[in-house]
């Protein structure tokens, strides 16, 4: 399988990304963002976390306005798989790829540590290898990770099952770290090839650094 | 022409940032604050001598960059 992982200025975790795609046997390529296309044969693309341009004006505001988001808009339009972890997830809301708005964590500080997050569907090619209502561990990093969708948005997520992962403690029982609506910590479009999450399963690859729940997560696209 | 954008939360879209301000002024003697609210403010210069035009062109730019209109409310003002 083919996985690009596009860079912006400021992207800090496009060689995380990379070392966990290659530790499940696939073969990865940085996309700088000046680049126009999506090299052909691409099976999925990755928008990688950290802070393009620096979080300014909005993060991933001016990210979007880079060459290579056209690409991957065409990219997404044909049913190509699109896959935003953190700042990432940002670039896909600011773009339009996705539904809602990330803003300013509630409490206003920066949370990084590893929270808890529930399975809501796995009806998509993201979390296949996922149950519902499995409970996961994974890290979370962010300063603008409060989603939110207005309550029609809402009603439509929930309605095509686009509601894919919440934040829990470690019983299930929801536990909303930034006050994001009904505490959603990744969704998917309608069409279930675009998906993005706050939380970053790529970091959680190795049970030695304190989870290996990523593995499951990212290895749903490997069936494609 | 001189283009000042302000740039806000909508309402009905908690604003945590004012909402803190509010409270660290309130908590400073300052009582009579009902509401505080936090923007930001986007100064534009241009090369349009027509005020219409200018403020249109800055519309296309607030749709398109400067707001997040999901969330966002802007207003323009053009200065000669």
């Amino acid at each position: 399988m083919k996985v690009g992982i596009v860079q912006f200025p400021g992207t800090n975790c496009e060689y995380d990304t990379q070392y966990a795609f290659q530790a499940l046997g696939c073969e990865t390529r940085i996309l700088w963002h000046k680049e126009e296309v999506i090299p052909e044969g691409t099976d999925l693309v990755v928008v990688a976390g950290g802070f393009s341009y620096g979080d300014y004006l909005r993060s991933g505001a001016i990210a979007k306005m880079s060459p290579i988001m056209k690409a991957l808009k065409g990219y997404a339009d044909q049913g190509g798989k699109v896959l935003g972890i953190c700042n990432g997830f940002q670039v896909l809301t600011e773009s339009g790829l996705l539904p809602g708005a990330l803003k300013r964590n509630e409490g206003l500080h920066f949370i990084s540590r590893h929270h808890h997050l529930k399975v809501l569907s796995n009806a998509n090619p993201f979390l296949r290898r996922c149950n519902t209502g499995d409970v996961v561990n994974i890290p979370i990093a962010h300063h603008d990770g409060n989603y939110y969708i207005d309550a029609e948005g809402l009603k439509e997520l929930y309605a095509n099952d686009q509601v894919l992962l919440q934040y829990t403690d470690a019983s299930g029982n929801i536990d909303n770290p930034n006050g994001s609506v009904d505490a959603i910590a990744g969704i998917c479009n309608k069409n279930k090839n675009v998906f993005g999450l706050m939380p970053h399963p790529e970091r959680a690859m190795e049970a030695l650094l304190g989870s290996d729940d990523g593995r499951a997560m990212l290895e749903g696209f490997l069936d494609a | 022409m001189k283009a000042i954008v302000n740039v806000y939360l909508k309402n009905g879209v908690l604003d945590s940032q004012g909402k803190a301000v509010q409270h660290a002024l309130t908590h400073h003697g300052f009582e009579s604050v009902k509401d505080v609210r936090v923007g930001k403010q986007i100064i534009i210069e241009m090369e349009e001598t027509d005020a219409a035009a200018a403020r249109e062109k800055v519309g296309h730019m607030c749709e398109e960059l400067l707001a997040n209109t999901v969330i966002e409310d802007y207003e323009i003002e053009i200065q000669a």
